[in-house]
């Protein structure tokens, strides 16, 4: 099966990625009015805390990061889809990435901005936010570059400026066709401003292919670095089930994972919505679908050598948090995130459901679903059983006002991602020209050769 | 004496490089091929710079600059801010811890590859620029475009390589 035609027009690609701008179906409207909503009640919480106090989130000692950070660790790792897919997949020259790529960049900006508000939610005096840059105190202190903490929140604005000059700079050329295309009004303004003059003079592509390399070789160690401090932030504790060698692989493993997962649910979304059938084909998406269920593996192994390494070492306080999440409180979200994260994904392993939209979009949720208990359950676990006998059995149950703030962070984040792609253009138009141009003289040489031999 | 420009649009990219071909072995009085002829498209082919021939780029080197300049501030803010202990006791511990450091100039070296890299490549491609003299949408959908500038009297000739070629529509602009 083809990844995509080879005889499509270019005129046509323009005209049905302009038209997407424009016309979408009707489920766009309703996806946006529901994440508006979403939006609303997340809003509405962040009041409520803001003016009464951090108490109404039900953060207590020793839970003092809750579901804020175990959020905010699941839209770091969201994050990832778009560098694995724009540069991870550009450099090993993987073709069908082209139509996709665009939207899983845009998700990983859009995931570190949403990630990026958890920060300031957890600590309540959101107003001292300032407190987090790193410039000296009025006695000349300044912040303990030492902690993981400090590295997380550089790593985060660097992966985050990056992404998005990553984004911006390979929308250059399909701005230009923007701007070429669309009538008077402002969307022309905005796209002749943002499209610099680009006229794809041979010196413009010149650059542009060396930049976009250079930049995409920097994302890759960057993104692995990324999740790497985030693991670091919990690997270089002493809290018992935190202390774990293996937590920065597991980490960046998990972030591909749900980033994965997320693409096939946008994929499918996008698909429709867009009508894009013809660039996201059944074909790109069986591809994304057997990526993810490697990762998922992958995922799989990693968490079985966590659990044996903590069940044969003797740090007793670790295996006690292990027995804990098994078969404490926190039993049946802990066992729904091995059956979400590892046994769901083996329906990926059958032929027949690798196309198959109704289960794959029902699966990648399920996937999500997982990664978010995952990361839930490395937070709250070891805060409910640590080290002091104190800090024994505080089980904690998130108020509403963190379940209201973790359901609007959906709808902050779908809300940006699909005023995005109404905007600018989610599939890139000039690469998937490449696309169909390659292939074409890839089809017209393999006709010729055939007709030398006879 | 003028120069004028003139702007040959083609549906194919043979044809293109055969006027490039032309361009190049014919002598004409007026026009340099080296400096005068800009070749557009719509998408980035490794053609054009077979038949343009290898022209350098230097992005490269904003990116080698950036980076060892953010990596080296980075380095040297962090050390500086922990110099500021000095004159306090730090329990035999390092002043400046080296590994620990390693991370954020580690992070501050992509940042500073990454800025530097783009600013380069803006200042390399020419962006932000001007609209060209003349200029086609039809570019960006799915025409070559070969756009030159020569003397007046070279017009004539260009246009007559250009027709030869099947070009599918010829601009012409007096230039400044």
């Amino acid at each position: 099966m083809k990844d995509i035609r080879e005889d499509i027009a270019w005129a046509k690609i323009n005209q049905d990625v302009l038209k997407s701008l424009e016309n979408p179906r009707k489920l766009y409207w309703w996806i946006l009015f529901g994440a508006i909503a979403m939006l609303g009640i997340a809003v509405g919480c962040e009041v409520y805390q803001y003016n009464v106090g951090m108490g109404v989130a039900n953060m207590d000692n020793p839970h003092m990061w809750g579901l804020y950070i175990a959020t905010f660790i699941f839209w770091i790792g969201m994050s990832h889809s778009g560098t694995l897919l724009s540069a991870i997949l550009h450099l090993m020259h993987a073709d069908w990435r082209k139509p996709i790529y665009r939207f899983a960049e845009a998700m990983t900006t859009f995931s570190l901005l949403t990630a990026g508000l958890f920060v300031a939610v957890h600590i309540g005096r959101v107003w001292q936010i300032y407190y987090a840059l790193p410039y000296p105190n009025d006695r000349g202190l300044w912040p303990n570059f030492q902690s993981p903490l400090l590295w997380d929140a550089m790593a985060i604005f660097t992966y985050l400026s990056s992404s998005i000059l990553f984004l911006y700079v390979g929308m250059i050329p399909d701005l230009a066709i923007c701007r070429d295309r669309i009538h008077a009004g402002w969307r022309k303004k905005l796209y002749t401003l943002l499209a610099l003059g680009w006229e794809g003079t041979d010196r413009q592509w010149r650059n542009f292919r060396v930049t976009y390399l250079t930049i995409a070789c920097f994302l890759i160690p960057l993104a692995v670095s990324v999740h790497s401090i985030v693991a670091s932030d919990f690997g270089m504790s002493q809290a018992p089930g935190w202390h774990v060698t293996s937590f920065p692989p597991y980490f960046v493993a998990g972030a591909l994972y749900s980033g994965c997962a997320a693409i096939i649910t946008l994929f499918i979304i996008l698909r429709y919505v867009f009508r894009f059938e013809e660039y996201m084909t059944l074909p790109i998406l069986k591809k994304i679908v057997r990526l993810t269920f490697a990762i998922a593996m992958v995922w799989t192994y990693l968490n079985a050598v966590e659990f044996a390494s903590v069940w044969y070492s003797h740090d007793e306080a670790s295996k006690d948090v292990l027995i804990q999440k098994a078969s404490g409180t926190y039993a049946p979200f802990w066992w729904a995130m091995i059956f979400c994260g590892s046994v769901v994904p083996l329906v990926l392993a059958f032929k027949r459901f690798q196309t198959n939209i109704p289960v794959l979009f029902a699966v990648s949720l399920l996937l999500n679903l997982g990664m978010w208990l995952e990361r839930w359950m490395i937070v709250a676990p070891t805060f409910s059983h640590g080290i002091y006998p104190w800090a024994w059995d505080h089980d904690q149950w998130p108020s509403f006002v963190q379940w209201g703030m973790v359901f609007g962070s959906f709808g902050w984040f779908t809300l940006l991602f699909m005023v995005f792609c109404k905007v600018f253009p989610s599939v890139s138009m000039y690469e998937v020209k490449e696309m169909v141009y390659h292939r074409s003289l890839h089809l017209k040489k393999g006709k010729a050769d055939e007709q030398g031999a006879h | 004496m003028s120069k004028r420009h003139l702007l040959a649009l083609f549906s194919n990219f043979d044809e293109a490089e055969l006027v490039v071909q032309e361009l190049r072995t014919t002598k004409i009085d007026g026009f340099n091929v080296n400096d005068d002829m800009v070749v557009k498209s719509a998408i980035e082919h490794p053609e054009v710079e077979e038949f343009l021939g290898e022209k350098p780029v230097y992005v490269q080197w904003f990116t080698l600059f950036g980076a060892t300049m953010g990596g080296l501030l980075g380095f040297f803010l962090i050390s500086g801010a922990q110099a500021n202990f000095y004159a306090q006791l730090k329990g035999g511990k390092p002043i400046v811890p080296l590994p620990p450091n390693f991370v954020l100039t580690y992070e501050m070296f992509i940042l500073g590859g990454v800025f530097i890299t783009v600013l380069g490549f803006l200042i390399c491609a020419g962006l932000p620029a001007r609209r060209s003299p003349l200029y086609s949408a039809n570019v960006s959908e799915d025409q070559i475009g070969i756009l030159v500038k020569s003397d007046e009297i070279a017009t004539d000739k260009l246009k007559e390589i250009f027709s030869k070629h099947q070009a599918l529509e010829i601009q012409e602009e007096a230039g400044k």
